[in-house]
C-alpha cells in the first residue's frame, strides 16, 4: 500500500479509537475517584461517567457527542519518506471519520458560522509537527472538547512572584472555570517561552498518562501541590459539590525572557481523549495506545 | 434526595414538588436548543410566528448530538449535555414565552434564570457532562428535526425518551440552586487554599 494511504488508514484508527475508548489510565483514575468521593451528588456523577465510558465501549460510539476539534501531534523522522502527503492524508481521515464512525461536525467558519460539515477548514485539523531522527512517523491525536477548551487561559505574571504567583494563577483558573470544562479536569501548566508557547506546551502536557509525573522531582513535587490545593475548591464531579475536582495535573516549562513570566493552564474534560499510532519505514504499524483497531 | 419520575407535559404543580438535589427522570418528549435555536425561538415569538413545535410543559435539552441517518430515518448516536451557561441570556425569556418545565443541560445556570424557574414554575436537571451514550440510549425515537439550516449541532431535535436521566435537580422552581451554593463554598475555601500553600500577598 502506498504510504499516504496507510497514513490514512492509520489515523482514521487513531481517531476512531480516541473517540470511543478512554485510555486506561484516565479510566482508572475516574474508578480511584468514585471509590474516594464523599459528596453523594458527586458520586453519582462520577458513576453515570462510569457507566457511560463501559456504554460507549459497548456499543462502539462515541464517549462524548462532542468529538472536539482534530489537533495531530506528528513526531516525523528525518529520514521518512512522502512527509509532503502527511497533510492531505491527515484531512482525509478526518473526513471519513467524520462519516463512518460518525463524529460530529465541528468546524465552523467565524465570519459566516457556516459549518463545514466534515470537521475541516482553515488550520484545521491542526497540525503540530516534530522532526525526529529516523525514518518512522508518530502520530497522536487529541480530540479537544470546546467546554474545556473554553477556560483555558494563558497570563502574564509578575517575575517577581516566580512559583507562588503560578499557584494562585492556576488555583485560580480553576476556581473561575468551575462547573464548564466537565470537571473532573486533567490540568496542562506550563511556563516561560512566551505568551504563545507557554500555551502550545501546556496543552501538550495534558497528553501526557495521569500516572506518569514530572521526572525533574522538583516539578513532581509542584504538581502534586497544584492537584492537592485545586481539589480543596469543592468544585467537584460537575461542579455540583464534591472533592474531586482534578484527575491530575502535568506541568511542563520553557525558559523565559527576564522581563517575562508567562504562564497558561489548558483544561482537559474528563473525556481525555486521545491515541497514538508510529509507522515504521516498512509500512508496518504499532498502536501505541489502543489495542482495538479496525 | 427523592427520585421522581414525570411524563411529559409536565404540569406546574408536579414541577414545584422538586427541591434541590432530588433526582428527575423524564418519559416523552424533549427538544434540543443551542444558542441559535433559542436565538431564533424568541425571534419567532417576537413576530408572533410559531415554533415547529409546542413547547409548554416540555423539556428543553442544552445538546448538539452526534446524529447519523439510516434511509430517511435519523439516528441519535451520542447526546450529552452543552455547557448551559451561554444559554443564560435567552432561558428566562424562553421559560415565561414557551412554558417549558424542564431545562436540560450542564454547568448550570444563573440568577436571572433561577428567578425565571421560580416564577413561572420549571426546574434545571444537571445531566452529567460527557454521558452522551448514556443519553443516547434513553432515547427512543427521533421524532423529527427542525431548523437543519443552523447546523446539526444547533438544530432543534426533537426526541421521544423513556427514562431520561439521572438528572439532578439544581435548580429547582423555590429559588435554590446548587450551583450557586457551591460557587459560595468555593470563594470561602478559596480563601484556606491561599492560607494553606501560602499564596496570601
Amino acid at each position: 500500500m502506498e504510504k499516504a494511504k496507510i497514513v490514512e488508514n492509520v489515523a482514521f484508527n487513531i481517531l476512531k479509537q480516541a473517540v470511543i475508548y478512554l485510555p486506561e489510565d484516565v479510566k482508572q483514575a475516574l474508578k480511584k475517584a468514585y471509590a474516594e468521593e464523599t459528596s453523594e451528588t458527586g458520586k453519582t456523577q462520577l458513576r453515570a461517567i462510569l457507566d457511560n465510558i463501559e456504554l460507549a465501549e459497548k456499543y462502539q460510539a462515541p464517549v462524548c457527542q462532542d468529538t472536539g476539534t482534530i489537533i495531530f501531534y506528528v513526531k516525523a523522522g528525518a529520514e521518512t519518506k512522502d512527509l509532503e502527503k502527511i497533510e492531505e492524508a491527515l484531512t482525509n481521515a478526518t473526513r471519513r471519520a467524520t462519516k463512518e464512525v460518525p463524529l460530529r461536525p465541528n468546524s465552523v467558519d467565524p465570519f459566516t458560522q457556516k459549518n463545514s460539515g466534515d470537521n475541516t477548514g482553515r488550520y484545521i485539523p491542526f497540525l503540530h509537527w516534530e522532526i525526529v531522527p529516523g525514518d518512522s512517523l508518530e502520530l497522536t491525536v487529541m480530540t479537544k472538547g470546546g467546554g474545556s477548551e473554553n477556560v483555558c487561559v494563558a497570563g502574564m505574571l509578575v517575575p517577581g512572584e516566580g512559583i507562588k504567583g503560578l499557584k494562585k494563577f492556576v488555583v485560580d483558573a480553576v476556581i473561575k472555570a468551575g462547573a464548564q470544562p466537565c470537571p473532573p479536569n486533567i490540568l496542562g501548566v506550563a511556563i516561560g517561552g512566551g505568551a504563545d508557547i507557554s500555551m502550545e506546551i501546556a496543552k501538550k502536557a495534558v497528553l501526557k498518562p495521569l500516572n506518569e509525573s514530572n521526572k525533574d522531582p522538583e516539578i513532581a513535587k509542584l504538581e502534586r501541590e497544584i492537584f492537592e490545593a485545586v481539589n480543596m475548591t469543592g468544585i467537584g464531579p460537575m461542579g455540583l459539590g464534591g472533592k474531586t475536582t482534578v484527575l491530575g495535573v502535568h506541568v511542563d516549562y520553557a525558559f523565559r525572557h527576564p522581563a517575562s513570566f508567562p504562564a497558561a493552564v489548558a483544561f482537559n474534560c474528563w473525556a481525555a481523549r486521545r491515541a497514538s499510532a508510529r509507522i515504521n519505514a516498512d509500512g508496518t504499524v504499532e498502536y501505541l495506545t489502543h489495542k482495538i483497531k479496525w | 434526595m427523592a427520585v421522581y419520575k414525570f411524563k411529559t407535559p409536565i404540569s406546574e404543580e408536579d414541577i414545584r414538588k422538586l427541591k434541590v438535589n432530588d433526582v428527575l427522570y423524564v418519559t416523552g418528549t424533549i427538544v434540543t436548543a443551542r444558542d441559535q435555536a433559542h436565538r431564533r425561538a424568541l425571534e419567532f415569538f417576537k413576530q408572533g410566528k410559531p415554533l415547529p413545535i409546542n413547547l409548554e410543559g416540555l423539556a428543553v435539552f442544552h445538546c448538539g448530538p452526534v446524529v447519523s441517518k439510516e434511509g430517511e430515518k435519523w439516528i441519535a448516536v451520542a447526546a450529552g449535555p452543552t455547557t448551559s451557561t451561554r444559554m443564560d441570556i435567552f432561558e428566562d425569556e424562553f421559560i415565561k414565552n414557551f412554558k417549558v418545565r424542564v431545562v436540560i443541560g450542564k454547568g448550570g445556570m444563573g440568577k436571572k434564570t433561577t428567578d425565571a424557574m421560580a416564577k413561572y414554575g420549571a426546574v434545571y436537571g444537571a445531566f452529567t457532562g460527557g454521558a452522551a451514550i448514556l443519553a443516547a440510549r434513553a432515547i427512543k425515537n427521533v421524532k423529527s428535526v427542525e431548523w437543519l439550516d443552523l447546523g446539526t449541532p444547533e438544530a432543534l431535535w426533537i426526541f421521544e425518551v423513556e427514562e431520561f436521566g439521572p438528572l439532578a435537580v439544581a435548580i429547582d422552581s423555590h429559588g435554590n440552586n446548587i450551583f450557586m451554593d457551591v460557587q459560595k463554598k468555593v470563594e470561602e475555601n478559596k480563601q484556606k487554599i491561599y492560607e494553606k500553600f501560602g499564596l496570601l500577598p
